[in-house]
């Protein structure tokens, strides 16, 4: 029986859950007590990124994920972190320590079931400035085919 | 060194060993990959053997998150806590004290892909140590959505 190493999966828009269609809205408030809502930041494109402080690959992701909210954020990038931990607390003190770029809320079932149920991560949705999924990555996506992708739905050209 | 002296080391440090893992702090991450893989058991069989009519089911337990579990876990299982954190290795020891040990028991966790599982290796490595022998490890090798729900194996929703 083998333990391999499992590959990520790239959900392209024919087959992702939920592609084509519009990302379903919500609205949770985030760590510093900001009401955030999906539809908010329409016109702009999305990383809605589920993760926890409990998963190793989602942290490694933090960093990447905080540089491009910098780089690409005049452009009209926009991350939302979920987390889908069971403390707030845990992860309130990652976030304070790792300054994140990016807000972030805490995830619950119904949100969650609103994108097919979270029942692993690394989990992240792109979603276009017309507010449609366009991708799902699951496990550990190739950041730098993400970031491609990215770049090219963003509404203004980034900076070379 | 006499056969007695030895045969009685040999038990001592057996037991020592026994001691170390039960007390061992969950902090440290301990791999999949140190499940041996005698003691695994793959969805599609875990699957067939809960909707066999006949045979008795194990007892299986979620190692892992609860709003992981509250979206979707195997019907039937438990939630018995993260067993990568201490509370939830607290929590597992304390469902299984009274069993015999020879109930038979699968683990499973699909909270990340399996080299990054937080959870299971510590859970597998604990019911071992309390002595449970008929012990299975549920192999999920991208996530519990992926590996069990998405195969239309049965799911339940809620607490």
């Amino acid at each position: 029986m083998a333990q391999s190493a499992a590959a990520a999966q790239v959900d392209a828009a024919e087959t992702a859950p939920l592609a084509g269609k519009a990302a379903p809205d919500f609205t949770r408030t985030d760590l510093d007590g900001k009401s955030r809502a999906l539809s908010a930041y329409r016109g702009k494109v999305i990383l809605l990124n589920f993760w926890a402080t409990w998963c190793e690959p989602c942290l490694s992701e933090i960093p990447r994920f905080s540089a491009w909210q910098q780089r690409y954020g005049p452009s009209g990038l926009q991350i939302l972190g979920v987390a889908m931990d069971d403390e707030l607390q845990a992860v309130r003190q990652l976030a304070q320590r790792d300054h994140l770029a990016y807000p972030v809320i805490m995830g619950d079932a119904q949100l969650g079931q609103l994108y097919g149920g979270i029942l692993g991560l690394p989990l992240s949705y792109l979603i276009d400035a017309q507010g449609r999924v366009v991708a799902r990555y699951r496990g550990e996506p190739d950041l730098k085919q993400m970031e491609r992708r990215l770049r090219v739905l963003l509404p203004r050209p980034a900076a070379p | 060194m006499s056969k007695q002296s030895r045969s009685l080391l040999t038990a001592l440090a057996g037991l020592v060993s026994i001691l170390v893992c039960v007390q061992a702090p969950a902090a440290t991450h301990l791999p999949a990959s140190s499940i041996p893989h005698a003691d695994l058991i793959q969805p599609a069989e875990l699957a067939a053997r809960l909707q066999a009519p006949s045979a008795p089911a194990p007892l299986v337990l979620q190692v892992g998150f609860k709003l992981l579990f509250t979206q979707s876990h195997i019907t039937g299982s438990e939630f018995a806590g993260p067993a990568g954190q201490g509370d939830g290795l607290e929590a597992l020891g304390q469902r299984v004290a009274q069993l015999p040990r020879d109930t038979e028991i699968v683990l499973y966790c699909g909270c990340c892909p399996w080299a990054h599982c937080p959870n299971i290796a510590a859970a597998y490595r604990r019911l071992r140590a309390l002595g449970f022998r008929h012990l299975k490890v549920l192999y999920i090798a991208h996530d519990f959505g992926t590996d069990w729900a998405e195969k239309g194996y049965p799911v339940s929703t809620g607490q």
